[in-house]
């Protein structure tokens, strides 16, 4: 399944391609053309140039029904004067199924998603959980070859989120041929529910892989900043050299060897160094990479996040939850050589050799 | 304590005058209808006693009864017409894009400025062109000029206002540009529709210019010219009796028809559908 877009503004130029059956994620910040993306797909928003194809088959000038794709929305958008049944089976009557056929299917529906009792109801009458539950029903009936979720957790509160989430999750298994493409803006939902996560950014497609190679190797400072919370730290630095074991000096920090494939001709560039805060750990000061003041401690039960001022800086910790770190202490924090990341000048990650 | 019982009593007397003045007439017209002979110009409050023969009259000779039926049937099809092509025009004047949209809604918005007066020769000459003068048709379509121009604009704003996701979600799943609006969002505008549709009947119903322009024969007429040219036995004698009883007769309809959708025009339908 290959989809390419070239369409002005919103997306600028995405080639994309989807294996059957996987659970794609897009992810990006508000704006990047994530569902703009999606809407392409669904057929909702016309290309102004390129081709999208499903199994094969061009479906560019295919109204969304005849795509096969059946899409979840944010707002649930059911139809607010037909009961929870009429809502799944509006698409089935449409589509001219026997009455017989939609009544087993949309029971079917009904008892995956446990919402046969609402069955009489109007949406109204049911709560924002519910009516989730009901909107993914209308897309499950129609058997699609897509499933498009836009944002579908985001109206939720967070526990009912959780538990949804999960829901999506099971729902992807027992659909085991079924495509689906999942949009949002959270990482969390992206990382646990992706085989592969599509990071969007301005209409372009920053990276594509699954949830642990951005998380280990983000191709380049925006997929870096952008997965994982807090945020990696990255500082500017200075390349001491290229080649075997390549060394880089972060601004503040002291030189170190990192596991990275830098030409030799870029010893003497500026770039940029990256480490997670969970990667960070205190040290002695004779191995330490930064070191610093504390400015915050904040204690969160299962981890301690500190913010420690390097120079003009600040760099962010993750610790262990009963780490002996006080406000205003001087420490010193050190990381595996193997979660240290270095981006050229342009942002772009220098690929990662095996440790 | 004394401030507030007279600005309750001076709320009340406002709300009383508002009433007398609102009722009184309709009270009299009844009041009128239901006396006979001389007793038409005894000036009086209270029914003294009550005779029909007025109603018996009006009914019975002439051609009043088909007159009514004429009203019903040119208001009904105005109201059933003006829906139509007000809910189809709406969809493509709210949710199509197309260039000089707004334009064409000032445009029908403009078409509701003009004074009947001023359409009245031209549509004349058009309605006899067409050969359907003396026609119910007549009416049907010279009403529809005053009865499109709000329907549009008051369907065409509730349109606007009707969630897109909704609409987005129906083409999912498969339904065409006229399932969505007969299926989707009718249902959801009735309250709207059921406003527009009153007050395109109320204004068929009253109509009087065009009903005296574009009917000639008595059997065409509507009900408003009918009780104008009802005549009396003598040139100088006006009918006031059952002028009275005939305009209880077409006023009643009208309150029933408000009384019974005034209850349904509340519902808040659109609840439930989007978040909320």
């Amino acid at each position: 399944m290959i989809k390419s877009f070239g369409s002005v503004e919103a997306i600028k130029g995405v080639d994309l391609d989807i294996a059957p059956g996987a659970f794609v994620v897009f992810v990006g910040p508000s704006g990047c053309g994530k569902s703009t993306l999606l809407r392409l797909i669904a057929g909702l928003e016309e290309i102004t140039d390129g081709t999208i194809a499903i199994d094969g088959e061009v479906v560019n000038s295919l109204p969304p029904a005849r795509r096969g794709v059946a899409m979840v929305f944010q707002s649930y958008s059911l139809y607010p004067h037909m009961t929870v049944y009429d809502n799944i089976a509006f698409g089935l009557k449409i589509g001219g199924d026997g009455k017989a056929d939609i009544d087993k299917r949309v029971r079917e529906a009904a008892e995956i998603l446990q919402i046969t009792e609402f069955l009489d109801r109007l949406p109204r009458q049911l709560s924002g959980g519910q009516r989730q539950r009901v909107a993914i029903g209308r897309a499950i009936v129609r058997d699609p070859r897509i499933f498009l979720f836009d944002e579908p957790l985001s109206n939720l509160d967070a526990a009912l989120r959780v538990a949804t989430r999960i829901e999506i999750a099971k729902l992807h298994e027992r659909m085991a041929g079924t495509t689906m493409i999942y949009v949002t803006h959270d990482q969390v939902e992206a990382m646990t529910l992706a085989d592969r996560i599509v990071v969007l950014n301005f209409g372009k497609v920053e990276q594509v892989g699954t949830p642990m190679e951005l998380y280990r190797a983000p191709a380049n400072l925006f997929v870096a900043r952008f997965i994982g919370s807090p945020a990696m730290n990255t500082i500017p630095c200075m390349i001491e050299s290229g080649g075997s074991a390549p060394r880089v000096v972060p601004e503040g920090g002291r030189s170190v060897v990192v596991n990275a494939e830098i030409p030799l001709k870029a010893a003497g560039a500026r770039g940029t160094f990256g480490v997670r805060p969970e990667d960070l750990s205190l040290a002695n000061s004779s191995e330490a990479i930064f070191t610093g003041k504390v400015d915050i401690v904040e204690k969160l039960g299962e981890v301690t996040q500190i913010y420690v001022g390097v120079r003009d800086q600040t760099i962010v910790a993750k610790l262990g939850g009963d780490a002996a770190v006080e406000r205003d202490d001087e420490i010193a924090l050190t990381a595996p050589r193997g979660a240290l990341h270095v981006f050229d000048d342009k942002g772009i990650a220098f690929p990662r050799t095996p440790a | 304590m004394i401030a507030g019982l007279i600005k309750r009593a001076a709320f009340y007397t406002l709300v009383g005058v508002i009433v007398v003045a609102a009722v009184f007439p309709f009270y009299y017209a009844i009041l009128t209808s239901l006396k006979s002979g001389t007793a038409l110009f005894d000036v009086g409050y209270w029914p003294t006693s009550v005779s029909l023969v007025n109603y018996v009259t009006v009914l019975s000779t002439g051609t009043f009864l088909r007159n009514i039926g004429n009203s019903l049937l040119i208001a009904l099809a105005v109201v059933i017409l003006s829906l139509l092509l007000g809910v189809t025009a709406a969809y493509a004047l709210s949710r199509v894009n197309f260039r000089g949209r707004s334009l064409l809604l000032l445009t029908i918005l403009s078409v509701s400025m003009f004074p009947q007066i001023a359409v009245l020769a031209g549509l004349f000459e058009l309605i006899r062109a067409l050969g359907v003068y003396n026609t119910p048709f007549a009416l049907i379509f010279a009403y529809m000029i005053f009865t499109l121009p709000f329907t549009v604009w008051v369907l065409t704003a509730f349109m606007r206002d009707l969630p897109v996701e909704i609409e987005e979600a129906a083409i999912i799943d498969g339904a065409t540009p006229w399932i969505i609006v007969s299926k989707v969002f009718v249902p959801l505008m009735w309250p709207a529709m059921v406003t527009t549709g009153l007050l395109a009947f109320i204004a068929a119903w009253n109509e009087f210019l065009f009903a005296l322009t574009f009917t000639a024969s008595s059997s065409q007429r509507t009900v408003p010219v009918a009780i104008a040219l009802l005549g009396g036995a003598g040139q100088f004698e006006i009918p006031w009796g059952n002028i009275m009883a005939a305009s209880v007769i077409v006023t009643v309809p009208l309150l029933v028809l408000v009384l019974v959708f005034q209850r349904k025009i509340v519902a808040g339908l659109t609840l439930g559908g989007v978040k909320g």
